[in-house]
């Protein structure tokens, strides 16, 4: 019942791999070198990291990278439901009797994609032991159940994500797990990249995208004051999703931005009183 | 006047004082303007009443002279009720205040206004009487309010910052707290004590900066990023010159209280002033004030001034809308250049030229200034304050006027209010800013005086009053400081000393370490089917294997979300040494806070520890040693190290300053570890009740707020007042040694 949506699409016979394949190219802006990074990494077949607060890019990223490399990307949003056995595979019942289901992990090392775990720090510690042997020179799963060990294809490559932010001692990676991957860290990006990124996702012009960002800078020297984490750019962009739909600017900020970060009276009301600054 | 008509109020006037004949002959002409016949018979009438009544001349000439004004605002009828009460204070024992009285109530009828209020406010002079004089035997009242002359002459200012119920509420809470105490009531009652300001403020319309304190910093945090603390000062009762907001290297000062002006509320005032303060500390620079004459400065000061107020509206466009209803819209021609000094008011009209683009100056220079000074500004350009200064010099030298010397100033209209006194960019030579030995005074007192350097500006908290069932209104001055640094390492050897309790503790706490939500799977009986294992059962059992039954699992929230505030009584108690051990309680309550503090670290717990100790309610010290965001490591530890004792327990303050704190963290649960050595009590509180009463309010608010407090103390005889205090939410140690080992205990079994 908790088993990934990625799953569930391929519970049949044959397997295609490529319809995990990007067709059109995501956008992405590229702020440093981390594109040629992430290549060098993927040619040496090194599992990534990628770390950042929420809503920066992420995602995105590494959505585009499968892009660029011409790879399907398998993507796994972790929760703390999964199992061991949601990532590799499990037995199902059929009329027949019982037949084996690859899980996305099993599925990417198998054919070869970049299986993508968002959020891993959401899944339990012991779910995550199962990827250690696919992350080290071994680059090998065992499937234990079935009896059948999984070379990994050359071609596959895993990539975790984690939000540093949640970081708690409870909600942390064992340190025998965080040694087996490089790292890229990941930010907002600055105002000027920000901008011209809502501009783009968001399909309006400069002018407005540029105060959306004033204002997400505002809340995010918030943050430790009473706000966990700041305005995200991804909230910026569905500000200017609704800006579009013809919302009075003001109204879609409240909407987009202040609401859905925080339930605090004083935080909300002086959020909505720079909104009405920045917009005059 | 005709002179038989003169003969007739001669003939009417009975008082016969040398004095009070001269003074009829002086106020008679007055009274006639404003009376018709009959009611300048009521009048003299009135002052035969007064002159009859045994208090010599002097009641006489005050009503000879202030009468004609009270009755243009009270009316006629005013005069009857006002020698009424007046012969009433003369035959008791306050017959002092009858000229206060008579001669207060000119400027109080300004703002009473008709007789209703009149009868108002003798009541509430009557009860202030009943309460504060002495009584004996149940009627003969012998000894006069102490209160009553300086309440009396100062009553003009209390109206014009407060009702007549603030009045009353003000007059009330003096007379029940300083009944005995003659010397703090006239105190009290000439405004000049702390507490009448703090009365008069809470009973004060308009916003107060406690109201808004918060909204305020996190609008300064986020819209500005400046990390200046904010402090407020106080604007009442100070009628002469009202104080303007400031900003220096230190603090930002804004005044405690904004009624709407212009219909901007207060709190918007209070934004739109803080916006101009912040917008100089973005873009201005220093002058030399002593290169530019005074009028100069005024006029450098204005494109200063509508400067970085442009730049902020291009940075917030929505400033503009307040800025504009707050600045001052001098009309042309309001003001007469020939006899008046006119700087003000060209100053006012240049600023709002300059800000305002749709303001008409009408006037050909300031056209040109301001078409120079947008110039300046043009496509996006922030300009200087050194190009300002330059405008402003430009712009007074080709405006001046022979009238700018003289000596009455036009000042209606051209106060801008939200404007502070700039002195942040105007800096002065001054004399001791040149290298100086400096000669210690041998003389100087060092106690007593607070000193507030590297600290927070003081808050204020109220105190509860348990025999007048009341707050005290910022009664106790909390000022916060870090605490000094000593050895971090000593902290570490301390640890290493308890090594075996902290492998103890080790286990506990892995015990406790908690995943956030938690599945009980594996259970033959729960609340639902857990279908990974159910099917699994189901294959195992297909393919003849022996099926696990545990298929169900269940739920529960093992959460940990906590935010501690461990605050450490440092009195001068803690000195005391344990006989056995020769320990003092100071070494041991370092080991036990490092110990609790180490254990709560490896828990993952927020937390924050602070020492706290009082000399007197005006100085309660808070020392700040961890605060939530900062970790656990050797700053913390050296402070710890350092900790040392003196002074009293005035904990109730000290809770509600680290509750401030504790109430701003996002926790589920919120704690507060109090751990003391005795009761509460403070060397100028002589009723050993009062601060026990007040602390126990205090955990009653912190209760409310959603914060469980609970106390850990070292007295062995706390049992007879901790309870009072805490309810069952305490832990009296007896073996004082064992605090270290108690201490992280009590904690674990409190967060379990």
């Amino acid at each position: 019942m908790c088993a990934p949506v990625a799953l569930k699409k391929h519970i049949k016979e044959k397997m295609d791999i490529n319809q995990y394949k990007i067709e059109k190219e995501p956008f992405y802006k590229q702020l440093s070198n981390e594109v040629e990074l992430y290549q060098a990494a993927y040619n040496a077949k090194l599992p990534m990291m990628v770390k950042g607060p929420t809503g920066c890019g992420k995602s995105r990223f590494v959505e585009y990278m499968a892009w660029k490399l011409g790879k399907p990307i398998i993507s796994v949003s972790c929760n703390e439901d999964i199992t061991a056995s949601d990532l590799v595979g499990r037995y199902l019942l059929d009329s027949n009797g019982t037949r084996w289901v690859d899980g996305p992990l099993t599925m990417a090392a198998r054919y070869g994609a970049i299986c993508y775990l968002d959020e891993i720090v959401e899944a339990r510690q012991d779910t995550m032991v199962v990827i250690h042997s696919l992350t080290d020179h071994r680059r090998e799963l065992s499937l234990d159940k079935k009896g059948e060990l999984i070379k990994a294809h050359p071609d596959f490559q895993l990539v975790i994500s984690y939000n540093p932010g949640y970081q708690s001692l409870m909600k942390d990676l064992k340190q025998s797990t965080k040694q087996r991957f490089c790292g890229l860290d990941f930010d907002y990006a600055n105002a000027e990249d920000e901008a011209s990124i809502v501009k783009t996702e968001g399909k309006i012009d400069i002018e407005v995208a540029n105060k959306l960002v004033k204002i997400g800078h505002t809340a995010r020297a918030l943050k430790g004051h009473g706000l966990d984490e700041g305005i995200s750019t991804r909230l910026m962009v569905y500000a200017a999703q609704l800006i579009n739909q013809g919302i009075a600017p003001i109204d879609a900020c409240k909407m987009a931005l202040v609401r859905p970060i925080t339930d605090d009276a004083d935080i909300r009301e002086t959020l909505d009183n720079a909104i009405e600054l920045i917009f005059g | 006047m005709t002179p038989e008509l003169l003969e007739k109020y001669q003939q009417r006037f009975k008082c016969k004082f040398p004095q009070a004949i001269e003074a009829f002959a002086e106020n008679l002409g007055k009274a006639m303007d404003i009376m018709p016949e009959q009611q300048v018979y009521q009048y003299l009438d009135g002052a035969n009443f007064l002159c009859s009544i045994g208090q010599g001349v002097e009641p006489v000439l005050v009503f000879l002279e202030e009468m004609p004004i009270i009755i243009v605002t009270l009316g006629v009828d005013s005069i009857k009720s006002i020698t009424k009460y007046g012969y009433q204070l003369a035959r008791s024992p306050n017959k002092a205040a009858l000229i206060p009285f008579l001669k207060s109530l000119r400027l109080i009828s300004e703002h009473i206004k008709n007789t209703e209020n009149l009868k108002l406010y003798f009541t509430v002079i009557d009860e202030f009487i009943d309460k504060t004089q002495t009584v004996i035997h149940g009627h003969n009242s012998l000894y006069e309010s102490s209160g009553l002359v300086p309440l009396l002459e100062n009553m003009s200012k209390l109206l014009a910052k407060l009702d007549l119920t603030g009045v009353s509420n003000f007059v009330d809470y003096g007379a029940r707290n300083y009944h005995d105490a003659p010397d703090q009531q006239i105190e009290y009652f000439s405004l000049a004590s702390h507490d009448a300001k703090s009365i008069i403020n809470r009973e004060r319309k308009g916003t107060t900066f406690k109201q808004i304190e918060h909204k305020l910093i996190m609008a300064k945090d986020c819209l500005w990023e400046c990390d200046l603390p904010i402090t407020h000062f106080s604007t009442d009762l100070d009628q002469i010159r009202i104080p303007q907001p400031y900003l220096d290297d230190e603090v930002i000062a804004v005044p405690d209280v904004y009624e709407d002006e212009n219909s901007v509320s207060g709190l918007n005032r209070y934004r739109t002033m803080l916006s101009h303060l912040m917008s100089h500390n973005k873009w201005s620079s220093n002058l030399m004030a002593d290169n530019y004459a005074p009028q100069m400065q005024l006029m450098v000061s204005v494109f200063e001034d509508s400067r970085v107020d442009v730049l902020a509206m291009r940075l917030y466009p929505g400033l503009r809308k307040y800025y504009l209803a707050l600045h001052p819209y001098p009309q042309k021609g309001a003001c007469d250049g020939i006899k008046v000094s006119t700087l003000r008011y060209r100053a006012a009209r240049l600023s709002r030229a300059l800000i305002d683009p749709e303001f008409d100056p009408e006037d050909d220079l300031m056209q040109e200034m301001r078409k120079e000074f947008n110039g300046l500004l043009s496509s996006g350009k922030p300009s200087s304050t050194q190009e300002m200064s330059k405008l402003g010099t430009k712009y007074f030298i080709r405006s001046r006027q022979d009238s700018d010397s003289l000596p009455t100033m036009f000042f209606d209209n051209t106060e801008v209010s939200y404007r502070d006194d700039n002195r942040c960019f105007w800096y002065h030579y001054e004399e001791y800013d040149e290298a100086d030995e400096i000669v210690p005074n041998e003389y100087q007192n060092d106690e007593k005086i607070v000193d507030s350097a590297d600290s927070l500006p003081p808050r204020f908290y109220d105190e509860w009053d348990y025999i007048s069932q009341s707050y005290r209104p910022d009664w106790t001055t909390v000022y916060e400081r870090l605490h000094p640094s000593g050895e971090a390492n000593k902290i570490d050897q301390l640890m290493s000393k308890h090594g075996e309790l902290a492998k103890r503790l080790k286990t506990m706490i892995e015990i406790l370490k908690p995943q956030n939500k938690k599945r009980i799977r594996f259970q033959e009986e729960g609340e639902e089917l857990d279908l990974d294992i159910a099917l699994r059962s189901l294959i195992d059992f297909k393919s003849g294997q022996i099926p696990d039954l545990r298929i169900n699992y269940s739920t529960t929230t093992d959460s940990r979300n906590i935010a501690v505030m461990l605050l450490v009584d440092s009195s001068e108690s803690l000195n005391n040494i344990n006989p056995e051990t020769g320990q003092s309680l100071l070494e041991l309550s370092q080991e036990a806070l490092a110990i609790t503090a180490w254990t709560i670290d490896k828990l993952g717990d927020k937390f924050a520890i602070a020492g706290f100790s009082s000399d007197t309610r005006s100085e309660v010290r808070y020392q700040h040693i961890k605060g939530y965001s900062e970790n656990y490591g050797n700053e913390v530890k050296a402070r710890i190290a350092k900790m040392q004792a003196g002074y009293s327990t005035r904990m109730g303050a000290a809770m509600r300053h680290a509750a401030h704190y504790l109430q701003s963290q996002t926790a589920e649960k919120k704690l507060m570890l109090v751990l003391t050595d005795g009761e509460p009590a403070d060397i100028d509180a002589k009723d050993p009740k009062t601060l026990i009463k007040d602390t126990k309010k205090t955990v009653e608010e912190l209760q409310a707020k959603g914060i469980y407090s609970y106390c850990i103390t070292l007295d062995k005889n706390a049992d007879s007042y901790v309870e009072d205090i805490f309810g069952s939410h305490f832990t009296v140690i007896d073996h004082v040694d064992r605090l270290p080992e108690q201490l992280p205990k009590v904690f674990l079994e409190l967060t379990q």
